[in-house]
């Protein structure tokens, strides 16, 4: 062998040694919490409410106020960042007023999700009357997820060739039909995975909710989008830093249902991703 | 009997920016001809092409004046989507939608609003005929159109185009990407539709525009050198650019 094949050997060891330590806290991560938690995990934990100030019992009420969150996220970020990506994309002219509206996008997403949370509260909460609520806590939640939602969906369509929009448009089609029929189907896949990641994001934050939904204690499910939810992020902090002597397995069993939660919503984007590519033809 | 043009352009002249691609071009093209196009690159044929159903326009920096006709009615009365309707076009490289072959034949009546399932598959069937595609494709509409050869992805394109009733065809170089059998079933195909429709051809290659137009135009640094007669051009052109570029002198 000579020199320059050496080097490349040892450029590509390198490069997967260090590619392989990226897998290495995740695996450490999800095997810490599945080793000290699921014993813990038991039909009435995932189905009862806390019992004996959260000592013993389930976690039922939390988990449904999360996906009641995930759910209401995704009501407002979805459309609303779906819908701006199209028009930044397919209709906004290159001037002033769309750099600053792509350079608030970037900026959005750059706020720490604690000051989203104060702005949920006094925006939503506060002037809004939103009281502290399931509204108030989607919609701090669906601002925080938007500029993912957003750059994710621009992406997207902006991957669907040119030529696509080009056809369509010279065979007399309406720009809004080109964009339906064209466009869109093409970049359902990117958009998908951008949400998912945002709304994955968003099941997990606790800063956000912190002041505008999440309830200490809450056994009760709520009524209606007005009534405040336990969540569980919010309440994993609250169990491990404000409860004295509780085992700790409880704890870990939580963080478990937690992230398997989002791995569901990550999977039904997978099946969803898989279902779109099929449709396309090639 | 001089009949009526179909397409007439006066004094056109096109921009990309402050760059004028094409200079003063007045034309005129009678129904039912093949008008050949030809010049080297750069010299505004796509250009004048895409100026007729204002693709041009997808280009923001893109401007023209002037007046185009079709039908003697200026273009810029006629709503962008009638106005690709009546002139559809044919790009360079096959360009096929990522969907089966029945369902890129019926976008075009699908946008224009027909619904009855009957009359779509009738319309796709017609256009695919006419196309000289239907034969090789009848079995197997429902598969991805990207399966198809570039030549039967080409003819797919113009029986795209037909489905949606123009009474105009441009063609961009269609057969740059093509092998000379799937070169000749396109021309053969051009051939056929003379007797419905107007068409114009930009061309590389001059001898595919002595074989198909009856007429040609030689374009050259976005200006029309010389029309006339297809015959006539290639033997006794009247310009000396003209004769240079025809006998390979340049281009």
């Amino acid at each position: 062998m000579n020199g320059a094949k050496i080097r490349q050997q040892i450029a590509f060891s390198i490069l997967g040694v260090i590619t392989l330590l990226i897998v290495v806290p995740i695996i450490l991560v999800i095997l810490y919490i599945v080793i000290n938690g699921a014993g813990s995990i038991t039909w009435q934990f995932l189905t009862q409410e806390p019992r004996s100030g959260m000592k013993a019992g389930g976690i039922f009420p939390a988990i449904v106020g999360t996906i009641l969150l995930v759910l209401g996220t995704m009501l407002f970020a979805l459309p609303l960042g779906v819908l701006s990506a199209i028009y930044l994309v397919e209709y906004a002219r290159d001037d002033l007023f769309t750099r600053m509206i792509k350079l608030s996008v970037v900026n959005l997403s750059g706020i720490p999700s604690i000051v989203y949370g104060l702005f949920g509260f006094t925006a939503f909460v506060l002037l809004l009357h939103c009281g502290t609520s399931i509204l108030a806590g989607s919609l701090t939640l669906g601002i925080m997820s938007l500029p993912v939602i957003i750059t994710a969906s621009k992406e997207a369509l902006e991957s669907v060739p040119f030529t696509y929009r080009e056809i369509s448009l010279s065979l007399g089609a309406t720009k809004w039909q080109t964009i339906r029929y064209c466009v869109l189907p093409y970049a359902i896949p990117g958009i998908l995975t951008g949400t998912v990641l945002s709304l994955s994001r968003a099941a997990g934050e606790t800063a956000p909710i912190l002041f505008t939904v999440a309830a200490f204690y809450l056994p009760r499910l709520p009524r209606s989008a007005f009534d405040q939810v336990m969540a569980l992020p919010y309440h994993l902090y609250v169990i491990a830093t404000q409860v004295p002597n509780i085992p700790t397995s409880i704890s870990f069993a939580t963080a478990l249902v937690l992230i398997a939660l989002v791995f569901l919503m990550n999977l039904v984007s997978i099946i969803l991703r898989a279902h779109y590519r099929k449709k396309r033809l090639w | 009997m001089v009949s009526e043009p179909v397409i007439k352009t006066v004094n056109l002249d096109c921009f990309f920016g402050a760059h004028q691609v094409l200079r003063n071009i007045n034309l005129e093209i009678p129904p039912n001809e093949i008008l050949g196009i030809i010049g080297p690159a750069n010299s505004g044929k796509t250009t004048f092409l895409r100026a007729l159903n204002r693709l041009n326009y997808l280009h923001r920096t893109y401007s023209q004046s002037g007046e185009i006709l079709l039908d003697g009615r200026d273009i810029r009365q006629i709503s962008d989507n009638l106005l690709r309707k009546k002139i559809g076009i044919i790009f360079a490289l096959p360009q096929v939608l990522p969907v089966s072959i029945f369902d890129n034949v019926a976008y075009g009546p699908k946008v224009h609003g027909v619904t009855n399932k009957e009359t779509v598959g009738r319309t796709v069937e017609e256009a695919l005929k006419k196309a000289y595609l239907w034969e090789e494709v009848k079995d197997r509409l429902q598969e991805p159109a990207v399966r198809l050869s570039g030549g039967q992805q080409q003819r797919l394109c113009i029986a795209r185009t037909l489905a949606v009733g123009p009474q105009v065809i441009l063609y961009d170089e269609p057969c740059s990407g093509l092998d000379p059998i799937s070169t000749a079933k396109v021309e053969d195909a051009m051939q056929q539709l003379k007797t419905d429709y107007t068409q114009i051809l930009v061309t590389n290659n001059t001898k595919q525009a002595s074989r198909v137009s009856e007429r040609c135009a030689f374009f050259l640094m976005g200006e029309l050198v010389e029309i006339g007669p297809t015959h006539d051009l290639f033997t006794y052109p009247q310009d000396k650019r003209t004769d240079d570029y025809i006998t390979g002198r340049f281009g």
